[in-house]
């Protein structure tokens, strides 16, 4: 076996449908943000492998690099959106987030 | 050949955990999980030459994304009520979306003729430097902006609502 690009993508390809199962399975609001993250971490993977595999150039890592920085971003508003709806609701669960107010 | 077996280590490291994550019923073990994916993904990125995202990767996620959100599913847990319950209503059909989605992915890789080779592996952090003061400097600009903006946001978010009720407990001064 010669690792390549398909190798790659194969390991990516597994990890985006592990995460979407997880995005649509967990009731949980943060194991929905662990999904989401497996799926950010698959687009990276491809990102990286494409251009060392393809591209040639830099320009893939430097995106990969934006998605992880979007992805920190990301994670520090909906981990303070479950805190709020904690200290409102009082579960963490996404379907008893139901009324617009209190 | 010891570079298909460090591949085949990683790749394992970073999808076993993953289902782990996803199936795990206690969600302080799925987080724990999502350690050793992340640290595999990282792997992933060293195997490819990408030195510095995989650094990165470790600095951000590891350090930063996965201790928020198991300092998350410490604060929020209900003592009796942190069982996942398994219900068949929402694990089928994303079972079979998931495999769907798998499959044609995995379908596409293998039905398209790459025209791939490997570029020799190189530092790259001073590369993406030079790029992220040249070519990206608006994104990298803009990028910084959004990562103040959403912690402004979420300090606001999670602040508690007290100071208005302490103005309006206070008399007022008469005029």
């Amino acid at each position: 076996m010669n690792v390549g690009l398909p190798h790659f993508l194969t390991v990516s390809a597994a990890l985006f449908a592990l995460g979407l199962f997880g995005v649509m399975s967990r009731r949980n609001a943060v194991g929905i943000l662990m999904g989401v993250e497996l799926m950010l971490n698959a687009a990276n993977i491809n990102f990286v492998a494409f251009s060392r595999y393809v591209q040639h150039t830099i320009d893939g890592q430097i995106m990969a690099a934006f998605v992880i920085v979007l992805a920190a971003a990301e994670a520090a508003v909906a981990l303070a959106i479950v805190l709020a709806m904690f200290r409102n609701y009082g579960s963490v669960y996404a379907d008893t987030a139901q009324s617009l107010k209190r | 050949m010891t570079g298909d077996l460090i591949f085949i280590l990683l790749a394992l490291l970073t999808i076993v955990p993953a289902v782990w994550v996803v199936l795990s019923q206690n969600i302080v073990h799925a987080g724990f999980a999502l350690l050793f994916t992340l640290m595999g993904a990282a792997g992933l990125y060293a195997y490819m030459g990408a030195d510095f995202i995989a650094v990165a990767q470790v600095m951000v996620y590891v350090g930063g994304v996965l201790v928020l959100i198991l300092f998350t599913v410490m604060m929020t847990r209900v003592p009796g009520k942190g069982r996942h319950r398994y219900g068949v209503d929402r694990y089928v059909p994303a079972a079979i979306l998931a495999i769907a989605v798998f499959g044609i992915l995995y379908k596409a890789i293998t039905s398209v003729q790459w025209n791939a080779s490997a570029t020799p592996a190189q530092p790259t952090t001073a590369e993406i430097g030079t790029n992220f003061m040249t070519t990206y400097i608006f994104p990298f600009e803009y990028v910084s902006l959004v990562l103040l903006a959403a912690m402004i946001g979420a300090a606001i978010l999670i602040r508690e609502h007290k100071t208005v009720d302490e103005d309006q407990d206070e008399p007022e001064v008469q005029s």
